[in-house]
Protein backbone atom coordinates (compact mmCIF):
# COMPACT_ATOMS: atom_id res chain seq x y z
CA UNK A 1 0.00 0.00 0.00
CA UNK A 2 1.52 2.92 -1.31
CA UNK A 3 1.15 6.06 1.72
CA UNK A 4 -0.15 8.98 1.41
CA UNK A 5 1.60 10.83 3.19
CA UNK A 6 5.14 10.63 0.47
CA UNK A 7 6.57 13.11 -1.27
CA UNK A 8 6.07 12.05 -4.33
CA UNK A 9 1.93 10.53 -3.76
CA UNK A 10 1.02 13.97 -2.17
CA UNK A 11 2.75 16.21 -5.32
CA UNK A 12 0.90 13.82 -7.73
CA UNK A 13 -2.17 14.24 -6.22
CA UNK A 14 -2.01 17.94 -5.75
CA UNK A 15 -1.39 17.88 -9.38
CA UNK A 16 -4.78 15.61 -10.35
CA UNK A 17 -6.61 17.71 -8.06
CA UNK A 18 -8.25 19.92 -10.42
CA UNK A 19 -9.10 17.67 -13.43
CA UNK A 20 -9.91 15.11 -10.71
CA UNK A 21 -12.44 17.57 -8.96
CA UNK A 22 -13.93 18.86 -11.41
CA UNK A 23 -14.95 15.42 -12.77
CA UNK A 24 -16.05 14.45 -9.26
CA UNK A 25 -18.25 17.76 -9.48
CA UNK A 26 -19.78 17.37 -12.89
CA UNK A 27 -19.64 13.81 -13.41
CA UNK A 28 -19.71 11.93 -10.84
CA UNK A 29 -22.30 13.77 -9.38
CA UNK A 30 -24.60 14.21 -11.78
CA UNK A 31 -24.61 10.98 -12.55
CA UNK A 32 -25.57 9.79 -8.55
CA UNK A 33 -28.15 12.72 -9.41
CA UNK A 34 -29.79 10.89 -12.37
CA UNK A 35 -29.78 7.91 -9.99
CA UNK A 36 -31.36 9.44 -7.18
CA UNK A 37 -34.04 10.66 -9.49
CA UNK A 38 -34.92 7.86 -11.57
CA UNK A 39 -36.27 6.65 -7.51
CA UNK A 40 -38.45 9.56 -7.07
CA UNK A 41 -41.78 10.18 -9.11
CA UNK A 42 -43.20 13.00 -11.41
CA UNK A 43 -46.39 14.20 -10.07
CA UNK A 44 -47.81 16.82 -12.79
CA UNK A 45 -45.89 19.77 -12.28
CA UNK A 46 -43.93 18.52 -8.89
CA UNK A 47 -41.49 15.97 -8.39
CA UNK A 48 -42.46 13.43 -5.15
CA UNK A 49 -39.05 12.57 -3.69
CA UNK A 50 -39.86 9.76 -1.82
CA UNK A 51 -38.27 6.57 -3.30
CA UNK A 52 -39.96 3.60 -5.14
CA UNK A 53 -39.45 1.74 -8.30
CA UNK A 54 -42.08 2.82 -9.91
CA UNK A 55 -39.85 4.17 -13.06
CA UNK A 56 -38.15 1.42 -13.17
CA UNK A 57 -41.23 -1.17 -13.62
CA UNK A 58 -42.47 0.87 -15.85
CA UNK A 59 -39.06 1.20 -17.62
CA UNK A 60 -38.79 -2.13 -17.35
CA UNK A 61 -42.62 -3.40 -18.24
CA UNK A 62 -43.98 -0.90 -20.54
CA UNK A 63 -44.09 -2.67 -23.83
CA UNK A 64 -42.82 0.24 -25.92
CA UNK A 65 -39.72 1.42 -23.71
CA UNK A 66 -39.02 -2.72 -24.30
CA UNK A 67 -39.18 -2.93 -27.54
CA UNK A 68 -37.23 0.16 -27.61
CA UNK A 69 -34.27 -1.08 -25.72
CA UNK A 70 -34.21 -4.31 -27.64
CA UNK A 71 -34.26 -2.74 -30.73
CA UNK A 72 -31.27 -0.01 -29.52
CA UNK A 73 -29.45 -3.38 -28.56
CA UNK A 74 -30.05 -5.50 -31.68
CA UNK A 75 -28.72 -1.99 -33.70
CA UNK A 76 -25.88 -1.55 -31.82
CA UNK A 77 -25.07 -5.24 -32.07
CA UNK A 78 -25.36 -4.78 -36.01
CA UNK A 79 -24.22 -1.52 -35.76
CA UNK A 80 -20.57 -3.17 -34.23
CA UNK A 81 -20.48 -6.61 -36.29
CA UNK A 82 -20.81 -4.63 -39.45
CA UNK A 83 -18.19 -1.69 -38.84
CA UNK A 84 -15.68 -4.01 -37.46
CA UNK A 85 -15.88 -6.62 -40.47
CA UNK A 86 -16.18 -3.68 -42.97
CA UNK A 87 -13.02 -2.09 -41.52
CA UNK A 88 -11.16 -5.06 -40.55
CA UNK A 89 -9.75 -5.53 -44.67
CA UNK A 90 -9.16 -1.70 -44.62
CA UNK A 91 -6.78 -2.45 -41.69
CA UNK A 92 -5.22 -5.42 -43.29
CA UNK A 93 -4.76 -3.33 -46.51
CA UNK A 94 -2.99 -0.57 -44.78
CA UNK A 95 -1.11 -2.09 -42.62
CA UNK A 96 -0.20 -5.48 -44.93
CA UNK A 97 0.58 -3.64 -48.29
CA UNK A 98 0.17 0.34 -47.38
CA UNK A 99 4.52 0.29 -47.87
CA UNK A 100 6.02 3.77 -47.28
CA UNK A 101 2.36 5.49 -47.31
CA UNK A 102 0.63 4.29 -44.23
CA UNK A 103 0.22 7.17 -42.72
CA UNK A 104 -1.37 8.81 -46.00
CA UNK A 105 -3.48 5.67 -46.01
CA UNK A 106 -4.69 6.79 -42.47
CA UNK A 107 -4.74 10.68 -43.21
CA UNK A 108 -7.12 9.53 -46.35
CA UNK A 109 -9.39 7.54 -44.30
CA UNK A 110 -10.03 10.43 -41.49
CA UNK A 111 -10.59 13.03 -44.22
CA UNK A 112 -14.10 12.33 -44.48
CA UNK A 113 -14.93 12.21 -40.85
CA UNK A 114 -14.05 16.04 -40.33
CA UNK A 115 -17.33 17.17 -41.73
CA UNK A 116 -19.79 17.75 -39.15
CA UNK A 117 -21.76 14.45 -38.05
CA UNK A 118 -24.73 16.07 -38.34
CA UNK A 119 -24.34 16.65 -41.95
CA UNK A 120 -22.97 13.32 -42.47
CA UNK A 121 -25.78 11.19 -41.11
CA UNK A 122 -28.11 13.89 -42.99
CA UNK A 123 -26.10 12.97 -46.98
CA UNK A 124 -27.18 9.49 -45.63
CA UNK A 125 -30.57 10.29 -45.46
CA UNK A 126 -30.57 11.97 -49.33
CA UNK A 127 -28.36 9.31 -50.85
CA UNK A 128 -31.00 6.94 -49.59
CA UNK A 129 -34.07 9.07 -50.32
CA UNK A 130 -37.07 8.12 -52.38
CA UNK A 131 -36.14 10.66 -55.04
CA UNK A 132 -32.47 10.10 -53.27
CA UNK A 133 -29.14 9.33 -55.11
CA UNK A 134 -29.03 6.25 -55.02
CA UNK A 135 -32.66 5.39 -55.84
CA UNK A 136 -32.16 8.02 -59.10
CA UNK A 137 -28.75 6.53 -60.17
CA UNK A 138 -30.24 3.09 -60.20
CA UNK A 139 -32.98 4.05 -62.61
CA UNK A 140 -31.04 5.91 -64.48
CA UNK A 141 -28.94 2.32 -64.75
CA UNK A 142 -32.70 0.84 -65.26
CA UNK A 143 -31.24 -1.47 -62.84
CA UNK A 144 -34.76 -1.17 -60.90
CA UNK A 145 -38.07 0.88 -62.23
CA UNK A 146 -39.42 1.56 -59.04
CA UNK A 147 -37.33 3.44 -56.12
CA UNK A 148 -36.07 0.94 -53.55
CA UNK A 149 -38.04 2.08 -50.05
CA UNK A 150 -36.61 -0.49 -47.83
CA UNK A 151 -33.34 1.83 -47.22
CA UNK A 152 -34.51 5.04 -45.30
CA UNK A 153 -36.82 5.32 -42.43
CA UNK A 154 -36.12 1.89 -40.97
CA UNK A 155 -33.60 0.05 -38.75
CA UNK A 156 -31.23 -0.68 -42.25
CA UNK A 157 -30.90 2.90 -43.00
CA UNK A 158 -29.70 3.60 -38.93
CA UNK A 159 -27.14 0.58 -39.18
CA UNK A 160 -25.89 1.80 -42.68
CA UNK A 161 -25.34 5.32 -41.29
CA UNK A 162 -23.77 4.30 -38.08
CA UNK A 163 -21.76 1.75 -39.72
CA UNK A 164 -20.08 4.76 -41.90
CA UNK A 165 -20.19 7.22 -38.98
CA UNK A 166 -18.04 4.87 -36.72
CA UNK A 167 -15.67 3.27 -39.44
CA UNK A 168 -12.66 5.37 -38.35
CA UNK A 169 -13.23 4.24 -34.85
CA UNK A 170 -12.92 0.64 -36.33
CA UNK A 171 -9.99 0.58 -38.44
CA UNK A 172 -7.64 2.59 -36.39
CA UNK A 173 -7.94 0.56 -33.18
CA UNK A 174 -7.07 -2.89 -35.56
CA UNK A 175 -4.19 -1.36 -37.56
CA UNK A 176 -2.46 -0.76 -34.48
CA UNK A 177 -2.88 -4.35 -33.31
CA UNK A 178 -2.11 -5.56 -36.68
CA UNK A 179 1.05 -3.39 -36.55
CA UNK A 180 2.59 -5.07 -33.37
CA UNK A 181 2.31 -8.57 -35.15
CA UNK A 182 6.06 -9.51 -35.85
CA UNK A 183 6.08 -11.10 -39.47
CA UNK A 184 8.52 -13.03 -38.79
CA UNK A 185 5.93 -15.32 -37.20
CA UNK A 186 4.12 -15.61 -40.47
CA UNK A 187 7.13 -16.14 -42.46
CA UNK A 188 7.99 -18.57 -39.97
CA UNK A 189 4.37 -20.34 -40.51
CA UNK A 190 4.93 -19.75 -44.30
CA UNK A 191 7.93 -22.32 -44.03
CA UNK A 192 6.44 -24.49 -41.68
CA UNK A 193 3.71 -25.22 -44.60
CA UNK A 194 0.61 -23.21 -43.43
CA UNK A 195 -1.35 -22.39 -46.10
CA UNK A 196 -2.48 -18.33 -46.28
CA UNK A 197 -5.87 -19.51 -44.56
CA UNK A 198 -4.08 -20.93 -42.12
CA UNK A 199 -2.14 -18.27 -41.25
CA UNK A 200 -4.52 -15.65 -41.28
CA UNK A 201 -6.51 -18.32 -39.06
CA UNK A 202 -3.77 -18.93 -36.38
CA UNK A 203 -1.73 -16.17 -36.76
CA UNK A 204 -2.93 -12.83 -37.73
CA UNK A 205 -6.66 -13.37 -36.12
CA UNK A 206 -5.68 -14.13 -32.70
CA UNK A 207 -3.15 -11.26 -32.62
CA UNK A 208 -5.31 -8.63 -34.34
CA UNK A 209 -7.84 -9.45 -31.52
CA UNK A 210 -7.06 -6.70 -28.69
CA UNK A 211 -7.76 -4.15 -31.74
CA UNK A 212 -10.83 -5.68 -32.91
CA UNK A 213 -11.71 -5.96 -28.99
CA UNK A 214 -11.38 -2.20 -28.07
CA UNK A 215 -12.94 -1.31 -31.62
CA UNK A 216 -15.88 -3.09 -30.60
CA UNK A 217 -16.67 -1.54 -26.71
CA UNK A 218 -15.26 2.04 -28.55
CA UNK A 219 -18.63 1.54 -31.21
CA UNK A 220 -21.05 -0.82 -29.02
CA UNK A 221 -21.28 1.45 -26.02
CA UNK A 222 -22.18 4.97 -27.35
CA UNK A 223 -23.94 3.68 -30.00
CA UNK A 224 -26.81 2.63 -28.28
CA UNK A 225 -27.26 6.30 -27.08
CA UNK A 226 -27.12 7.58 -30.47
CA UNK A 227 -29.87 10.80 -30.96
CA UNK A 228 -29.45 12.18 -34.05
CA UNK A 229 -29.19 8.79 -36.16
CA UNK A 230 -32.18 7.47 -35.48
CA UNK A 231 -33.91 10.51 -35.73
CA UNK A 232 -33.07 11.67 -39.03
CA UNK A 233 -32.87 8.22 -40.83
CA UNK A 234 -34.66 6.05 -38.64
CA UNK A 235 -38.44 6.77 -39.42
CA UNK A 236 -40.63 5.18 -36.67
CA UNK A 237 -39.79 2.21 -36.91
CA UNK A 238 -35.89 2.63 -36.59
CA UNK A 239 -36.13 5.33 -33.22
CA UNK A 240 -34.10 3.90 -30.06
CA UNK A 241 -33.76 4.79 -26.62
CA UNK A 242 -32.11 8.20 -26.71
CA UNK A 243 -34.95 9.43 -28.63
CA UNK A 244 -37.37 8.24 -25.78
CA UNK A 245 -35.24 9.51 -23.33
CA UNK A 246 -34.95 12.99 -24.95
CA UNK A 247 -38.64 12.91 -25.26
CA UNK A 248 -39.13 11.91 -21.97
CA UNK A 249 -36.92 15.00 -20.86
CA UNK A 250 -39.17 17.47 -23.02
CA UNK A 251 -42.61 17.21 -24.22
CA UNK A 252 -43.46 14.25 -21.61
CA UNK A 253 -41.97 16.25 -18.72
CA UNK A 254 -41.77 12.85 -16.83
CA UNK A 255 -37.39 13.60 -16.30
CA UNK A 256 -37.56 10.66 -13.56
CA UNK A 257 -39.03 8.14 -15.90
CA UNK A 258 -36.55 9.48 -18.23
CA UNK A 259 -34.02 8.82 -15.77
CA UNK A 260 -34.64 5.54 -15.23
CA UNK A 261 -35.01 4.84 -18.58
CA UNK A 262 -31.20 6.22 -18.94
CA UNK A 263 -29.78 4.54 -15.77
CA UNK A 264 -31.07 1.07 -17.30
CA UNK A 265 -29.88 1.37 -20.77
CA UNK A 266 -26.65 2.07 -19.31
CA UNK A 267 -26.70 -1.18 -16.70
CA UNK A 268 -28.03 -3.42 -20.09
CA UNK A 269 -24.67 -2.18 -21.73
CA UNK A 270 -22.13 -1.88 -18.76
CA UNK A 271 -23.49 -5.92 -18.44
CA UNK A 272 -22.96 -6.79 -21.89
CA UNK A 273 -19.40 -5.01 -21.99
CA UNK A 274 -18.40 -6.53 -19.51
CA UNK A 275 -19.48 -10.22 -20.48
CA UNK A 276 -17.62 -9.54 -24.05
CA UNK A 277 -14.21 -8.55 -21.86
CA UNK A 278 -14.74 -11.50 -19.74
CA UNK A 279 -15.24 -14.06 -22.56
CA UNK A 280 -11.78 -11.90 -24.42
CA UNK A 281 -9.95 -11.67 -21.44
CA UNK A 282 -7.13 -14.36 -22.42
CA UNK A 283 -6.51 -11.54 -25.92
CA UNK A 284 -6.47 -8.37 -23.98
CA UNK A 285 -3.79 -9.94 -21.28
CA UNK A 286 -1.51 -11.54 -23.88
CA UNK A 287 -1.67 -8.12 -25.32
CA UNK A 288 0.43 -6.29 -21.97
CA UNK B 1 0.48 -1.25 -52.07
CA UNK B 2 1.88 -4.12 -54.70
CA UNK B 3 0.98 -7.43 -54.20
CA UNK B 4 -2.36 -6.92 -52.67
CA UNK B 5 -4.67 -9.93 -53.97
CA UNK B 6 -6.91 -8.93 -56.30
CA UNK B 7 -10.06 -9.07 -54.34
CA UNK B 8 -8.84 -6.88 -51.16
CA UNK B 9 -8.13 -4.01 -53.33
CA UNK B 10 -11.39 -4.38 -54.74
CA UNK B 11 -13.01 -4.33 -51.49
CA UNK B 12 -10.55 -1.18 -50.50
CA UNK B 13 -11.81 0.89 -53.84
CA UNK B 14 -15.64 -0.03 -52.77
CA UNK B 15 -15.20 0.51 -49.07
CA UNK B 16 -13.40 4.09 -50.02
CA UNK B 17 -16.37 5.01 -52.03
CA UNK B 18 -18.66 4.07 -49.23
CA UNK B 19 -16.95 6.56 -47.15
CA UNK B 20 -16.32 9.25 -49.54
CA UNK B 21 -19.67 9.03 -50.51
CA UNK B 22 -21.53 11.85 -48.24
CA UNK B 23 -18.82 14.17 -48.00
CA UNK B 24 -18.33 14.23 -52.43
CA UNK B 25 -21.99 14.66 -52.41
CA UNK B 26 -21.95 18.18 -50.17
CA UNK B 27 -19.90 20.25 -52.50
CA UNK B 28 -21.72 19.03 -55.51
CA UNK B 29 -25.11 20.06 -53.78
CA UNK B 30 -23.55 23.31 -52.47
CA UNK B 31 -23.00 24.97 -55.65
CA UNK B 32 -26.32 23.34 -57.51
CA UNK B 33 -28.64 25.90 -58.71
CA UNK B 34 -31.93 24.24 -57.46
CA UNK B 35 -33.97 24.70 -54.06
CA UNK B 36 -34.43 20.99 -54.01
CA UNK B 37 -31.90 18.04 -53.22
CA UNK B 38 -31.84 15.87 -55.72
CA UNK B 39 -30.41 14.92 -58.67
CA UNK B 40 -30.11 15.40 -61.74
CA UNK B 41 -28.13 18.58 -61.14
CA UNK B 42 -29.14 21.99 -62.36
CA UNK B 43 -26.98 24.21 -62.78
CA UNK B 44 -23.25 26.46 -61.20
CA UNK B 45 -24.25 29.03 -58.44
CA UNK B 46 -23.08 30.74 -55.56
CA UNK B 47 -26.09 32.16 -54.39
CA UNK B 48 -26.27 29.78 -51.61
CA UNK B 49 -23.41 30.81 -50.16
CA UNK B 50 -24.57 34.59 -50.43
CA UNK B 51 -27.55 33.81 -48.87
CA UNK B 52 -25.67 32.54 -45.44
CA UNK B 53 -23.97 36.09 -45.00
CA UNK B 54 -27.85 37.00 -44.37
CA UNK B 55 -28.50 34.80 -41.58
CA UNK B 56 -28.25 36.80 -38.81
CA UNK B 57 -29.31 33.63 -36.54
CA UNK B 58 -26.40 31.69 -38.14
CA UNK B 59 -23.74 34.51 -37.29
CA UNK B 60 -25.31 34.01 -33.63
CA UNK B 61 -24.70 30.29 -33.89
CA UNK B 62 -21.31 30.45 -35.48
CA UNK B 63 -20.12 33.53 -32.25
CA UNK B 64 -21.95 30.56 -29.72
CA UNK B 65 -19.63 27.51 -31.46
CA UNK B 66 -16.05 29.77 -31.07
CA UNK B 67 -16.50 31.01 -27.88
CA UNK B 68 -17.83 27.07 -26.47
CA UNK B 69 -15.12 25.54 -29.18
CA UNK B 70 -12.31 27.58 -27.69
CA UNK B 71 -12.85 28.04 -24.08
CA UNK B 72 -14.07 23.87 -24.07
CA UNK B 73 -10.55 23.32 -25.42
CA UNK B 74 -8.32 25.70 -23.71
CA UNK B 75 -10.30 24.54 -20.18
CA UNK B 76 -9.49 20.79 -21.21
CA UNK B 77 -6.21 21.22 -22.55
CA UNK B 78 -5.14 22.45 -18.82
CA UNK B 79 -6.77 20.05 -16.89
CA UNK B 80 -5.30 17.55 -19.73
CA UNK B 81 -2.05 18.98 -18.83
CA UNK B 82 -2.01 18.54 -14.95
CA UNK B 83 -3.76 14.90 -15.27
CA UNK B 84 -1.29 14.09 -17.81
CA UNK B 85 1.58 15.31 -15.84
CA UNK B 86 0.81 13.83 -12.62
CA UNK B 87 0.25 10.35 -14.40
CA UNK B 88 3.29 10.82 -16.29
CA UNK B 89 5.73 11.59 -13.68
CA UNK B 90 4.54 10.86 -9.92
CA UNK B 91 3.09 7.71 -8.44
CA UNK B 92 0.18 8.66 -6.27
CA UNK B 93 -2.56 6.76 -3.98
CA UNK B 94 -5.29 6.14 -6.38
CA UNK B 95 -3.72 6.88 -9.61
CA UNK B 96 -5.37 3.65 -11.45
CA UNK B 97 -9.33 4.42 -10.30
CA UNK B 98 -8.43 8.01 -10.69
CA UNK B 99 -7.00 8.42 -14.23
CA UNK B 100 -9.52 5.44 -15.41
CA UNK B 101 -12.58 7.87 -14.09
CA UNK B 102 -11.33 10.75 -15.97
CA UNK B 103 -11.22 8.65 -19.28
CA UNK B 104 -15.05 7.73 -18.37
CA UNK B 105 -16.53 10.09 -20.68
CA UNK B 106 -14.96 8.18 -23.76
CA UNK B 107 -16.78 5.07 -23.17
CA UNK B 108 -20.31 7.12 -21.85
CA UNK B 109 -22.61 7.43 -24.18
CA UNK B 110 -23.08 11.64 -24.81
CA UNK B 111 -26.76 11.49 -24.19
CA UNK B 112 -26.08 10.45 -20.78
CA UNK B 113 -23.22 13.11 -19.79
CA UNK B 114 -25.81 15.83 -21.36
CA UNK B 115 -28.87 14.00 -19.33
CA UNK B 116 -27.29 13.67 -16.11
CA UNK B 117 -25.67 17.69 -15.83
CA UNK B 118 -29.02 19.10 -16.79
CA UNK B 119 -30.60 17.26 -13.79
CA UNK B 120 -28.50 18.86 -11.27
CA UNK B 121 -28.40 22.05 -13.57
CA UNK B 122 -32.29 22.14 -13.10
CA UNK B 123 -32.03 21.04 -9.77
CA UNK B 124 -30.08 23.58 -8.77
CA UNK B 125 -32.26 25.98 -10.89
CA UNK B 126 -29.06 27.15 -12.77
CA UNK B 127 -30.10 29.15 -16.27
CA UNK B 128 -28.94 27.45 -19.30
CA UNK B 129 -26.75 29.58 -21.52
CA UNK B 130 -23.23 29.15 -23.33
CA UNK B 131 -21.28 28.31 -20.14
CA UNK B 132 -23.12 25.38 -19.46
CA UNK B 133 -22.39 23.76 -22.68
CA UNK B 134 -18.85 24.53 -22.29
CA UNK B 135 -18.89 22.69 -18.85
CA UNK B 136 -20.42 19.63 -20.65
CA UNK B 137 -17.72 19.85 -23.24
CA UNK B 138 -14.71 20.06 -21.23
CA UNK B 139 -15.98 16.77 -20.13
CA UNK B 140 -16.19 15.03 -22.86
CA UNK B 141 -12.43 16.71 -24.79
CA UNK B 142 -10.79 15.67 -21.41
CA UNK B 143 -10.23 12.35 -22.32
CA UNK B 144 -8.75 13.41 -25.73
CA UNK B 145 -6.41 16.11 -23.84
CA UNK B 146 -4.98 13.62 -21.21
CA UNK B 147 -4.37 10.55 -23.76
CA UNK B 148 -3.06 12.80 -26.26
CA UNK B 149 -0.79 14.64 -23.32
CA UNK B 150 -0.08 11.61 -21.61
CA UNK B 151 2.22 10.30 -24.76
CA UNK B 152 3.44 13.51 -24.97
CA UNK B 153 4.98 13.77 -21.83
CA UNK B 154 5.91 10.02 -21.64
CA UNK B 155 8.23 10.68 -24.90
CA UNK B 156 9.69 13.53 -23.50
CA UNK B 157 13.34 13.09 -22.45
CA UNK B 158 13.59 12.75 -18.60
CA UNK B 159 16.88 13.72 -18.79
CA UNK B 160 16.33 17.01 -20.11
CA UNK B 161 14.28 17.89 -16.96
CA UNK B 162 16.92 16.46 -14.43
CA UNK B 163 19.46 18.64 -16.62
CA UNK B 164 17.28 21.38 -16.19
CA UNK B 165 17.14 21.38 -12.13
CA UNK B 166 20.83 20.12 -12.07
CA UNK B 167 22.17 23.05 -13.79
CA UNK B 168 20.05 25.02 -11.04
CA UNK B 169 16.88 26.18 -12.74
CA UNK B 170 13.90 26.27 -10.26
CA UNK B 171 10.54 24.07 -10.71
CA UNK B 172 8.32 26.10 -11.61
CA UNK B 173 11.03 27.95 -14.61
CA UNK B 174 11.69 23.78 -15.54
CA UNK B 175 8.54 23.49 -16.28
CA UNK B 176 7.91 26.36 -18.69
CA UNK B 177 11.03 26.45 -20.34
CA UNK B 178 12.32 23.19 -20.84
CA UNK B 179 8.89 20.67 -20.33
CA UNK B 180 6.22 22.68 -21.86
CA UNK B 181 8.30 23.46 -25.08
CA UNK B 182 9.09 20.03 -25.47
CA UNK B 183 5.59 18.74 -25.14
CA UNK B 184 4.49 21.78 -27.33
CA UNK B 185 3.16 19.68 -30.45
CA UNK B 186 0.66 17.62 -27.72
CA UNK B 187 -0.48 20.72 -25.91
CA UNK B 188 -1.64 22.07 -29.98
CA UNK B 189 -2.89 18.82 -31.12
CA UNK B 190 -4.97 18.68 -27.50
CA UNK B 191 -6.38 22.13 -28.37
CA UNK B 192 -6.99 21.64 -31.86
CA UNK B 193 -8.75 18.22 -31.11
CA UNK B 194 -11.13 19.56 -28.86
CA UNK B 195 -12.24 22.25 -30.64
CA UNK B 196 -13.15 20.20 -33.61
CA UNK B 197 -15.28 17.84 -30.98
CA UNK B 198 -16.94 20.60 -29.38
CA UNK B 199 -17.21 22.28 -32.95
CA UNK B 200 -19.42 19.05 -34.04
CA UNK B 201 -20.70 18.12 -30.58
CA UNK B 202 -24.43 18.23 -30.99
CA UNK B 203 -26.58 16.32 -28.09
CA UNK B 204 -24.64 17.97 -25.21
CA UNK B 205 -24.72 21.03 -26.75
CA UNK B 206 -28.95 20.40 -27.69
CA UNK B 207 -30.03 19.53 -23.92
CA UNK B 208 -27.39 22.42 -22.21
CA UNK B 209 -27.75 25.12 -24.66
CA UNK B 210 -31.05 27.15 -23.49
CA UNK B 211 -31.66 30.15 -26.03
CA UNK B 212 -28.02 29.99 -27.09
CA UNK B 213 -27.59 27.74 -30.14
CA UNK B 214 -24.52 26.51 -31.28
CA UNK B 215 -23.86 25.62 -34.75
CA UNK B 216 -24.59 22.06 -34.62
CA UNK B 217 -27.96 22.92 -32.77
CA UNK B 218 -28.72 26.18 -35.82
CA UNK B 219 -27.69 23.25 -38.18
CA UNK B 220 -30.14 20.61 -36.64
CA UNK B 221 -33.07 23.70 -36.39
CA UNK B 222 -32.57 24.46 -40.10
CA UNK B 223 -33.24 20.79 -41.37
CA UNK B 224 -36.50 20.54 -41.00
CA UNK B 225 -37.31 23.15 -43.59
CA UNK B 226 -36.77 21.87 -46.95
CA UNK B 227 -36.39 25.38 -48.52
CA UNK B 228 -33.25 25.65 -46.05
CA UNK B 229 -31.36 22.78 -47.00
CA UNK B 230 -28.94 24.02 -49.83
CA UNK B 231 -27.89 26.71 -47.68
CA UNK B 232 -26.99 24.04 -45.17
CA UNK B 233 -24.68 22.19 -47.78
CA UNK B 234 -22.82 25.53 -48.89
CA UNK B 235 -22.54 25.76 -44.67
CA UNK B 236 -21.50 22.14 -44.20
CA UNK B 237 -19.06 22.63 -47.71
CA UNK B 238 -17.46 25.78 -45.72
CA UNK B 239 -16.65 23.84 -42.16
CA UNK B 240 -15.16 20.81 -44.36
CA UNK B 241 -12.99 23.48 -46.01
CA UNK B 242 -12.02 25.10 -42.99
CA UNK B 243 -11.81 22.02 -40.83
CA UNK B 244 -9.45 20.29 -43.32
CA UNK B 245 -7.40 23.77 -43.63
CA UNK B 246 -7.02 23.77 -39.72
CA UNK B 247 -6.37 19.73 -39.61
CA UNK B 248 -3.36 19.96 -41.85
CA UNK B 249 -1.82 22.45 -40.23
CA UNK B 250 -2.11 21.47 -37.75
CA UNK B 251 -0.67 17.87 -38.85
CA UNK B 252 2.39 20.19 -40.54
CA UNK B 253 3.35 21.97 -36.96
CA UNK B 254 3.40 18.88 -35.25
CA UNK B 255 5.35 16.98 -37.40
CA UNK B 256 7.66 20.30 -37.63
CA UNK B 257 7.68 20.65 -33.78
CA UNK B 258 7.92 16.94 -33.64
CA UNK B 259 11.26 16.74 -35.62
CA UNK B 260 12.90 19.48 -33.91
CA UNK B 261 12.32 18.03 -30.27
CA UNK B 262 13.64 14.96 -31.74
CA UNK B 263 17.07 16.44 -33.33
CA UNK B 264 17.18 18.67 -30.07
CA UNK B 265 17.69 15.88 -27.52
CA UNK B 266 19.72 13.85 -29.26
CA UNK B 267 22.17 16.62 -29.96
CA UNK B 268 22.22 17.37 -26.70
CA UNK B 269 22.81 13.26 -25.78
CA UNK B 270 26.06 13.25 -27.89
CA UNK B 271 27.20 15.98 -27.37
Amino acid sequence: MKDWFTRESRSGLKLVAGPFGFSLLLLAAPLLMMLLLSFWTQNYLDLDRTLSFANYEEAWTHPVYRMLMQRSLVISILVTLCTVILAFPMAYFISFYGGKRKSLWLFLITIPFWTSYLLRIFMWKIILGYNGVLNSTLQWLSVIEEPLTFILYNANAVVLSLAHAWAPFAILPIFVSLEKIDRSLLEAARDLGDTAFQRFIRITLPLAMPGIVAASLIIFIPTIGDYITPKLVGGTDGLMIANMIQVQFSKANNAPLGAALAVSAMLIVGMIAACFVFFNRRYLRSQS
Amino acid sequence: MTGAPRYLTIFVGVYLVFLYAPVLLLPLFAFNDSAVIAFPLKGFTFRWFEGLAGESTLLVALKNSLIVGISASVLSTCFGVLAARAAARYDFLGKKPIMSFLMLPLVLPEIIVGVSLLIVLVQLGIELNVWTVILGHVLICMPFSIAILLSAFNNMDKFLEEASLDLGATRRETFFRVILPLVMPGLISSLLIGFTLSLDEFIIAFFLTGTEPTLPVYIWSQLRFPSKLPGVMALGFIMLVLSLILLTLGEYYRKKSAALVGSGSSEIRNG
